[in-house]
């Protein structure tokens, strides 16, 4: 149930975000949901692709310093206090999220959001007895 | 019991003095060896090399006014330049016929520098490397396996004729080829290894990818030298290699290896003074700095024939501890060099060494150094920016915890340094390599 992310460490220099893009384009390879974060100094950007081996490898050929990390796909009620049930049934299962962001796709009615957590499995056997959808990989890779 | 008795055996062995007389000899009795051997290096020096005698004229100096061996500051300094501009032989203190072997120093800037032995150099070479190495733990027993270049580099003949004086069996490997090394190890039963710390992990690093157990060696010992290194390495090698990793000290330009050699004790490489004077003077003045103070050591050789140096700067900075040591040695000790006084940084008025920086990098697990400096001023004050290249071992998908490994570099350099440091991590490959060799310092504050 666990969904495959890369993450990529860039300098804020300008063109370095343009180069990843270019690097993964050249590949062949789809970016389905991303997210940044920065200081000034530098930033983590973390890429939720169609394939996911292919833009690490294609990164790391281009200089770029890349891991692999899981994360959860949750589909959302797109409806006023849909994620707030989301949330609050994960602070109920004392489950801590290091951080989210929203995949770019919608999936039916829902939306979905990338979830990281410090326990993956652990959160989704909470948010599954609790009715919420989470999504597999390759769902996610091909939306 | 038994158990015990052979460990205070092993214990005893260990601690073999190669030289007592000379190497445990009073204080006093010392500095009158070392004046009388000064008085006859200085007259030799003076009367046959051209260099040391003009030094001498230009400040209306003769040796008869050394009177003591607190005259000794009184003594020009001999620098690298002064080698070079008497290139090849004009430093030689006797004729070429009485010169039995030629070495020479890296070169690394421009020519190399030549030194020659006589005989008798030759001679007290070996005994004095044969005093580092029994220091070290090695006896008739061993089996020294040498890992440096044979050629015009000390490093090698200085082992070798050292350890064959001890009565020891030398396997002559010379560099390269680690896998024969390591062949030659395995099926020779080397006891002791020579060579540089680098390239003992290298060794390491191969042993690994090979699956050679350390354990399944007959290794006891490393005599390591040619290159600074850290405490961290030590330990690192001593872990990885399965050995008690020692540390000598030596200078083509002075003598080669042999100049100084730890104890067991590992606190200090012994100074062998009854044929070296060890000085500590401030790079920037000259200045002879009081005992235990850090500066560029100055060696004057005295009992040297062929190519006598005298208050030689050896560029290289430590510390000299004269506090008695537990083996019974009264020759003082120097610490590890802790680098190179042309290297030195002064950054907000402290002095900075990038080696200091490249040991704190080293003890953050998975950082390879890859790392340069940046010195800025602004207005008044210095800063220094130490920018980081971040590999996969140093890269976390979370945030927090890519700052929390900043703040912990930050945090261990000030401790290290004594100076605030900017940690800045860079991406790969970002930093210019000059023919392999990294540019580690920017200073900008001059330009
Ligand atoms: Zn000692």
């Amino acid at each position: 149930m666990k969904v495959e992310q890369i993450s990529i460490f860039i300098e804020n220099k300008s063109g370095r975000l343009a180069e990843v893009t270019h690097v993964l384009g050249t590949a062949g390879v789809n970016i389905r949901a991303l997210s940044l974060a920065d200081t000034s100094d530098f930033g983590i950007l973390r890429l939720i692709v169609d394939k996911t081996d292919q833009a690490k490898s294609a990164l790391k050929a281009g200089g770029f310093t890349v891991s692999k990390t899981e994360v959860v796909a949750v589909e959302v009620p797109d409806r006023p206090l849909g994620l707030y049930g989301i949330l609050e049934v994960l602070d109920r299962g004392k489950v801590n999220v290091e951080y989210m962001y929203a995949f770019v796709e919608r999936c039916g009615g829902n939306a979905v959001i990338i979830f990281r957590f410090d326990n993956p499995e652990e959160a989704i056997r909470v948010l599954t007895a609790n009715g919420v959808g989470v999504l597999a990989g390759e769902r996610v890779y091909s939306m | 019991m038994e158990k015990a008795i052979s460990t205070m055996r092993f214990y005893e062995e260990q601690m073999r003095i190669w030289d007592p007389l000379n190497e445990c000899m009073g204080r006093e009795e010392l500095a009158m060896l070392q004046f009388t051997r000064l008085r006859d290096t200085l007259n030799r020096a003076y009367r046959n090399v051209p260099c040391y005698q003009n030094k001498f004229r230009s400040l209306g100096l003769v040796p008869e006014d050394i009177k003591g061996l607190s005259d000794l500051p009184l003594i020009p300094f001999t620098t690298k330049e002064d080698l070079r501009l008497n290139y090849p032989y004009g430093m030689f203190a006797v004729p070429l016929r009485e010169v039995v072997r030629i070495h020479s120093s890296s070169g690394t800037t421009g020519k190399p520098t030549v030194v020659g032995y006589t005989r008798h150099d030759l001679n007290t070479w070996s005994e004095l490397v044969a005093r580092f190495m029994t220091a070290a733990g090695v006896t008739e027993d061993d089996i020294v396996h040498i890992a440096f270049g044979y050629g015009l580099f000390t490093g090698a003949f200085g082992l070798h004729y050292g350890a064959e004086r001890i009565g020891a069996s030398v396997i002559p490997m010379s560099s390269g080829n680690t896998d024969k090394q390591l062949m030659i190890m395995q099926d020779y039963r080397s006891t002791a290894v020579v060579c540089t710390p680098s390239y003992a992990m290298t060794m390491a690093d191969r042993m690994e990818k090979l699956g050679i157990d350390p354990a399944s060696l007959a290794l006891k010992v490393g005599l390591f030298g040619a290159e600074p290194w850290s405490e961290e390495m030590r330990r690192e090698i001593e872990q990885r290699l399965g050995i008690i990793a020692t540390d000598n000290y030596g200078l083509s330009e002075v003598m080669g290896p042999g100049i100084a050699g730890e104890c067991l004790h590992r606190c200090g490489m012994h100074i062998f003074e009854d044929h070296f004077i060890a000085e500590i003077i401030d790079p920037e003045t000259g200045e002879v700095l009081p005992s235990g103070a850090t500066g560029e050591l100055v060696l004057t050789s005295i009992t040297k024939e062929a190519f006598p140096m005298l208050r030689y700067r050896t560029r290289d900075i430590t510390r000299l501890d004269y506090t008695p040591c537990a083996c019974g040695r009264t020759h003082v000790r120097m610490k590890k060099t802790m680098g190179r006084s042309d290297d030195m940084l002064i950054i907000k008025g402290v002095n900075v060494f990038p080696t200091q920086i490249e040991e704190v990098l080293f003890q953050v697990e998975g950082c390879e150094p890859h790392y340069q400096l940046v010195i800025e001023r602004e207005g008044t004050m210095d800063t220094l920016e130490v920018q980081v290249e971040v590999n996969e071992a140093i890269f976390f998908d979370e945030m927090k915890k890519q700052r929390a490994f900043v703040d912990l570099l930050e945090k261990r350099l000030f401790s290290a340094l004594g100076v605030g440091a900017r940690v800045k991590l860079v991406e790969p490959s970002s930093m210019p390599r000059h023919e392999g060799k990294a540019k580690r310092v920017i200073d900008r504050r001059h330009l």
